[in-house]
Order: structure tokens, then sequence, then C-alpha cells
């Protein structure tokens, strides 16, 4: 289920800091009191760290938590 | 809660009852409805409102006598609104609307006798409902009081159209009623418009239903001479024909039929005094707007008008009540009242000024804990404050000891984890001073456990208080010195066998420290909602600031009826923003500096940017401006907190016991305005800070960005995955950005 969609803007500019390598879209999983969720989001094709920008974890991730919540 | 339960709450709370002119009204017309659409000159629709409910309106409309000026709410401050008067306005200025529409036929046959008031009322309820009806009579229109022209006849066109079948200038002789016993399922009789003998025959007929001696023939009392009281007759008598054609029963639930009593609550306090609209003649439009304008729209809502929280929500108790209930009955989907339920101060203010003590604390602090018990409560509503407990509960923060040199305690002072976090000089001096004129005064730091016990986690709460008691018994049991209102009130609770004073009550018996400061300026005397059952608290604070010489001044909503500061029951953590609107309306309460002796308040009141002090802040006083110090953050009140039991065991007790220093508390940062601020927003601790900048730095995990040449690291130390865009600079590290979810990114992000 890919709800979650992350805007180009946020991506521009950041780069691995450990591998040196540029950023891609990739499927991620997150999870939320026992919910399982698959997401593109940015990460290191090499390392496989994962980048969440502030505007998506401030937004559809926490009214997506929020709805987790009072499920 | 069971369901038993909830409908025990909603009869608790009146502000559904209907208004007092609705209830007295024999046909119950919607005056405040009437009135509210008047006052605002729209005549046709206040028109509809009365030809809704009455019976040939445009007769009626200008005969009615109007009991319910009686029993106006409006009488006592004033005069009783002009009813009658308004409705004859209304019906000679509104346009004329048709009769209602009749419902379908029930294929049944009603004759009425009589072309009084009574009758014609009869006749037209009956057809309304779909009865066939007959009414035969001598003079349509008898008895009544002369008319403006035609509007006997609009009326009575009304009744045709309606499917009323008149049958003029019969003679009535008694056979009549005879016959139609045999052709009709049911008659009534408008006793003041047919021959006595007849009346004779039927009796008198019974109050409630109008049945007389003959199975099926309805009666109007004799002599009645109210017209609103007469067309209730006629209304009753539809009632009960309507029930007997059903074979249902006749009297079953009958209460509201006529005139009753309402339970309704109205609040005059306020409530300016304005007479009735003096004019001979007819009202002009003019006045009878104005006279409409006087109706006070009655209705409770006396605990929403000081309570912020009701307020937001947008409706009352009982509408609440059972949003609560389903919230706690959905299985599946979403529930729409968390919010709601863990919004409430749990400050009691709806209580007190509800005429019928409706508790929304009760409602609210039982649905939270029920919510706990069965997993229900969302994980963010309380977390953070439950986190901050756990920390002044822990190692680093706690402390029991009887005074330096004393092997027992005659008291301890106890004052409370958050006045240790937001004021820890104060603490230190007050202790001090306790020392120095009492003597054996040992010391607890320790949470009251109030967080626990607002946030619905009973057994925390009892965990919380065990330990304490513990601490206490280890101690000697001495008699408790607790400062913070919400403390008192929760060890009085939690230890309901020991002696606890207020910090207040000693030092109006033993005197002021030697240093207390006067204030030359009046200063608001801001009490705590803890302290509303509480009057002696409140009496020895201002006994205590009497004699400082302070100028006191009552805020609104204060003493028995306080409004919480926004800090109770954990409002500010589950939902900052109605916390913080709490916290203004609190402030706005006096246009003087505010002085309150429970610290949170003084924090609430001076995030709104309202200048605010406690009262240690006048006993000890330690800096020049005491109301503008800004409200310690959140990180500085957990420092707070340990630099005090450091510096406590260190210049107290001689001790220089340095606790541990975990690696991550070693990373030093700066961070921008900007920064700051969401820290707080977002609850983010320094702490937190630190350990996402460690663990980037031992395991060279980061982000880094081309342009800005600034670095991203993450990190989830327990339930939250923190953020931080930092920069590197020679002077040190520099943090740009903080943010935080509560989502887990699955694999091997730390
Ligand atoms: S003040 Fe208005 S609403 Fe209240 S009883 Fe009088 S007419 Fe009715
Ligand atoms: S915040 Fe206070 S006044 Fe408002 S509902 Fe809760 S207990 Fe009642
Ligand atoms: S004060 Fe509030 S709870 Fe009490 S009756 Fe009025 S509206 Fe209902
Ligand atoms: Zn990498």
């Amino acid at each position: 289920m890919s709800v979650i969609k992350v805007p180009e803007a946020d991506i521009a500019g950041w780069t691995c800091a450990t591998c040196g390598t540029e950023l891609v879209l990739a499927p991620v999983e997150l999870e939320y009191l026992d919910s399982l969720f698959n997401v593109e989001l940015p990460r290191c094709p090499s390392c496989g760290f994962v980048y969440i920008p502030e505007g998506l974890a401030l937004g559809k991730m926490h009214q997506v938590e929020q709805l987790l919540e009072d499920k | 809660m069971e369901q038993a339960e909830l409908r025990q709450w909603e009869q608790q709370c009146v502000q559904e009852e209907v208004p007092w002119c609705l209830a007295a009204c024999p046909l119950h017309v919607d005056a405040k409805a009437f009135c509210a659409l008047m006052a605002q000159q729209r005549w046709d629709k206040a028109w509809m409102v009365l030809a809704k409910t009455l019976p040939v309106p445009g007769i009626l409309a200008r005969l009615c006598d109007a009991p319910c000026q009686e029993v106006c709410v409006r009488k006592d401050v004033g005069g009783a609104i002009e009813m009658g008067r308004l409705e004859r306005f209304c019906a000679e200025n509104a346009k004329p609307v048709a009769p209602p529409r009749r419902l379908p036929s029930r294929g049944k046959s009603i004759a009425v006798f009589g072309g009084g008031l009574t009758g014609l009322c009869g006749a037209w309820e009956l057809a309304r409902r779909g009865f066939d009806v007959t009414l035969s009579c001598s003079v349509v229109g008898e008895g009544l009081p002369a008319l403006p022209d035609g509007v006997l006849d609009a009326e009575v066109a009304s009744l045709e159209k309606l499917g009323v079948v008149i049958r003029r200038s019969e003679s009535l002789p008694l056979e009549r009623l005879q016959d139609c016993l045999v052709d009709s399922d049911a008659a009534f009789i408008d006793s003041a418009s047919v021959p006595e003998d007849w009346t004779v025959f039927l009796g008198e007929p019974d109050a409630m239903t109008l049945g007389t001696t003959q199975l099926g023939v309805f009666s109007s009392p004799a002599g009645e001479s109210s017209a609103i009281m007469q067309a209730a007759a006629g209304r009753r008598a539809a009632n009960s024909v309507e029930r007997f054609t059903q074979g249902v029963s006749m009297v079953s639930g009958r209460d509201h039929e006529g005139p009753y009593a309402t339970r309704l609550f109205t609040n005059l306090a306020s409530v300016d005094v304005v007479e009735p609209i003096k004019t001979s003649g007819p009202y002009s439009e003019d006045t009878a707007r104005d006279e409409a304008k006087r109706c006070l729209q009655c209705e409770c809502m006396e605990c929403v008008k000081g309570c912020e929280y009701l307020r937001h929500f947008n409706y009352y108790p009982k509408v609440y009540v059972r949003q609560v209930y389903n919230n706690e009955s959905i299985v599946m989907g979403t529930r729409q009242a968390n919010t709601l339920i863990n919004s409430c101060m749990l400050c009691g203010l709806c209580e007190t000024v509800c005429p019928e003590d409706f508790s929304m604390a009760d409602v609210c602090l039982q649905a939270r804990q029920t919510m706990v018990e069965t997993g229900k409560m969302p994980q963010s509503a309380h977390e953070f404050a439950l986190r901050d407990m756990a920390f002044a509960d822990g190692d680093r923060c706690t402390l029991a000891r009887h005074a330096p040199g004393e092997s027992s305690s005659e008291y301890v002072f106890f004052p409370g984890c958050q006045l240790t976090a937001s004021d820890p000089e104060g603490v230190m001096a007050a202790y001090g001073d306790l020392r120095d004129r009492l003597g054996a005064v040992g010391l607890m730091l320790h949470c009251c456990s109030a967080p626990a016990a607002w946030a619905g986690r009973q057994a925390l709460a009892e965990a919380s208080m065990a330990t304490l008691k513990q601490q206490w018994e280890d101690l000697g049991c001495p008699r408790i010195i607790a400062a913070c209102p919400t403390c008192l009130k929760t060890l009085r609770q939690g230890l309901p066998d020991v002696e606890i004073l207020s910090h207040w009550s000693i030092l109006r018996a033993v005197g002021l420290p030697s240093g207390a400061m006067s204030v030359p300026c009046p200063l608001a005397v801001n009490d705590p909602c803890a302290a509303r059952y509480d009057p002696l608290l409140r009496e020895d604070v201002r006994a205590v600031l009497d004699r400082m010489r302070v100028e006191m001044v009552e805020p609104a909503y204060n003493g028995e009826l306080a409004q919480c500061c926004g800090y109770g029951g954990l409002v500010s953590e589950a939902n900052p923003d109605l916390g913080l609107a709490v916290a203004d309306v609190r402030a706005k309460g006096a246009d003087e500096d505010f002085v309150t002796y429970c610290i949170m308040c003084r924090d609430m009141i001076a995030k709104t940017g309202k200048r605010a002090m406690h009262v240690y802040d006048l006993l000890y006083p330690r800096q020049d401006d005491p109301a503008a110090r800004p409200s310690p953050g959140y990180s500085a009140r957990r420092e707070n907190r340990v630099r005090l039991k450091e510096q406590l065991l260190r210049d107290v007790w001689g001790q220089d016991e340095t606790h541990t220093v975990e690696p991550y508390e070693s990373i030093e940062f700066d961070v921008t305005d900007a920064v700051a601020r969401s820290m707080e927003d977002r609850r983010i601790l320094k702490s937190d800070i630190q350990k996402v900048l460690l663990q980037a730095r031992e395991s060279g995990t980061r982000l880094v960005n081309r342009e800005t040449g600034y670095f991203l690291a993450s990190f989830r130390p327990v339930v939250m995955t923190y953020w931080v865009e930092y920069e590197e600079r020679a002077a040190g590290l520099l943090v740009h950005r903080v943010w935080c979810h509560r989502m887990k990114i699955q694999g091997a992000q730390p």
C-alpha cells in the first residue's frame, strides 16, 4: 500500500555521506502499531540508509500515524 | 461505560430541555425560535413557526392569551416577553401561509359538533392527521370576539382545504349525536356551542382523555374561557380520537400534552434588566423587533461558558457523553472522540457551575482509564508526559533524606516535580528557610503521580504513590509539607491517613522569611484549579501575600470557580494548541501581572506572553523582574531537576556525588532560534539530539547536502525516530533543523 508520496524537491541535494552515492527511490517498509507500509523513499543504493524528509514526517506520515492510533 | 450510565449522564445535562415558554404554552409554540426570527425582522419565517403549531393560526394568533408570559424567564429581569402582542403583530404583517399538508386518509370518519374556537381547532387537528371530518354547527366562529375582516373566512377556507366538510345552520337535536355514533368512528363535541341537553347527556369529560359516558365521544370541558386552552382542548381531543381509533392506550405517555414544567436552567446573573417595549397601540416594525430581542433565547450552557475545552468542541456535555460512549463501542473503524476525551483538563469547573453537577472530568477520566485498560489509548497522547514523569521518578532526580545532621524528621518538604523543574533555586531557598525555622525538616524529591493519574494509567499512578509512601515511611512517617496545589490534592487522596500541610499554612503560622519582598503595584492572584475545593489553601496564600503588603486583585473565574491554566489533565500534551488557547483565556482574566502558587500555572501563563510570577519569587527573591522570566523548555526542566539534586547533595549534605556521565551527554551543540522553538513544539529534548549526533559520529552513517554542506543524521533511541540536520563549524556543531516520527523504518537504519 503506497499511501505516502515524497515531493521531488525534498530529495534535492542529499547524498549518502558514507558511500558518496546519490539517493534513489526504492521500496522501503515502514512499521507502526503492527501495520506495515511499503513506500517508495529516497535511499542509498549501497548502504541502504533511508531519508525521510521533514515535510513527509510531519505531514502525511503523521496523519497515517494518527489514523492508526485511532483505529 | 454501560448504557445505563450513559442514560444517567444524559439525563443529568438539562441543556436540551425545552425553554419555559414552550413548556408552558398549552400548544407548545416555540416562542424562542419565534422571537429569534422576529428579532431579525423575518416576519414571514416567524409566522411559519406559529402556523406550524397553531390550528387556525390567523384566529388563534390574534386571540392567544399567552400563559407563557407567567413563566417567561425574562419576567425577573425587566418583565416577560410580550408574546401575545408579538403574535398579533406577526399575524398582521406576515405573508399568510397555506394550511399544513394533510396526512394520507385513514379512512375514519369523525363528527365534530360546534363551531366555536374549540370545535374549529378540533376539526383542524383531526383533519390534518388524515381523518375525514364533518363539522356540524349552527354558526361557524360562534362566540369568537370581533376579528379583522376576512380572517375568519380565510381560516374557514383553510379548513375546507384540509378536507373538513362543514354543515351549517343545522339545529342539533340530541338524536343527531346518537345517529352519528352509528355512522362515525368517533365524535368530538365543543361543549360551549351545543345545546345544554347534549352536555347533560354526555356528563363531565375526563380531564386527561376528554372521554365521556359515551364510548368514542369526546367533549371539551365546560366553561373554558382562555382561547389557547380552548384550542388545546381541540388538540387533546384529536390525540384521544387518534388513540381510540387505533385501539392503543388512552392514557400512557400524555404528561407533556398540556402545559408542563421544564428542568432547563438559565442563569440570570449577567443579564441586564430590560423592560418591555412600551407603546399603547400596535407595534411598529422597530418596536416588534426590539421586544423580540429581549428574549433571552433560554439555554443552560453554564459549563461551556467557562470552559474553553467544552467550547472548543462546539457542543455541550449531553452530546459529548454520547460521543464518548460511542467511542468506546467502536470495534472496527476510527474512534472519533479520542481527542475529545484526552483534552479535558479534569479541573472540575463544569461540575461546580452545573445546576445538575455534571462532571465532564469524571466522564473523561473514566474513559481514559478504560482506553488504557483495553489498549485503545493513542500512544502519542501522553507518552511524553509519562516519560517525563519516569525521569522525575528516576535515580537522577529523586531524593529522600533527613535534614543534614538529623536522624529523624518531624516534617518532610515535598516540593513536587514541577517546581523543581521550573524553579530549582526557589526550592533550595524554601528548603533552607524551612530548616532554619523548623529544624528537623527532611526532603523528598519525587513526582506526586498526578500525570499518570491524569493519563488514566492507574497502575502506574499507584506504583509511583507506593514508592513515595515507602520512602516516606523510611523517613519515619513525618508530616508532609507540600507547596504545589496538585501535589497537595494528589497526596491527600493517595495517603489519606497522613498529615499533609501546605507550605503556605506553615508560612502563615511562622511568618515571612527575612528576605521577602513587597511589590508596589497590584497583582492578580491566580487560584489554580487544584485549589478549587481547598478554601483554606486559598486563604493561606492570601494571608501570606497580605503580609507582604501585596495589593490583591481577583481575576475572572477564580477561587472555587478557578479556570485551569491549560496544563491540568495533560491537555497541553494531548492537544497542545488547545492547551495554549486555554492558557490564553486564563491570562486574559486580569490586566495586572499574575501571582500564583502553582508553578505550572506560572509557566503556562508566562508562555502566552503575560507577566506572571510564583509566590516563591516574592518570598525568596532572586531576580529583579521574576514576572519576565520565560517558561523553561522541556530540556531545561529535566536538567534543572538533575542539577538541583546534585547541588543539594553537595551544598546541604556535603556529598560530592557526580553521577556517571552518559557518553551522549558530552556532545555539545548550538541551535538556531527556530530549532529551539521546534524542540518545544515537537517535544524533542536536547538529549534526543545528542543521541542522534553521537550515533552519527560513531557509525559515520549520515547524509550530506551538496549545496549547503550540512549533514543529516537519524536515530531511534526508543519509540521515536529523530532527525537532525546540522553544520560542522570550527566553533562546534550548529543544528539547523530537527524533526521526528513514530513510524519505524524496517531494515538496518539505526
Ligand atoms: S426569555 Fe424567551 S426563551 Fe426564555 S422563557 Fe421567555 S420567551 Fe421563552
Ligand atoms: S476542563 Fe474542567 S471545566 Fe472543562 S470539562 Fe474538563 S473538568 Fe470540566
Ligand atoms: S451546565 Fe453544562 S452539563 Fe450542566 S446542564 Fe448545563 S449544559 Fe448541561
Ligand atoms: Zn550509503
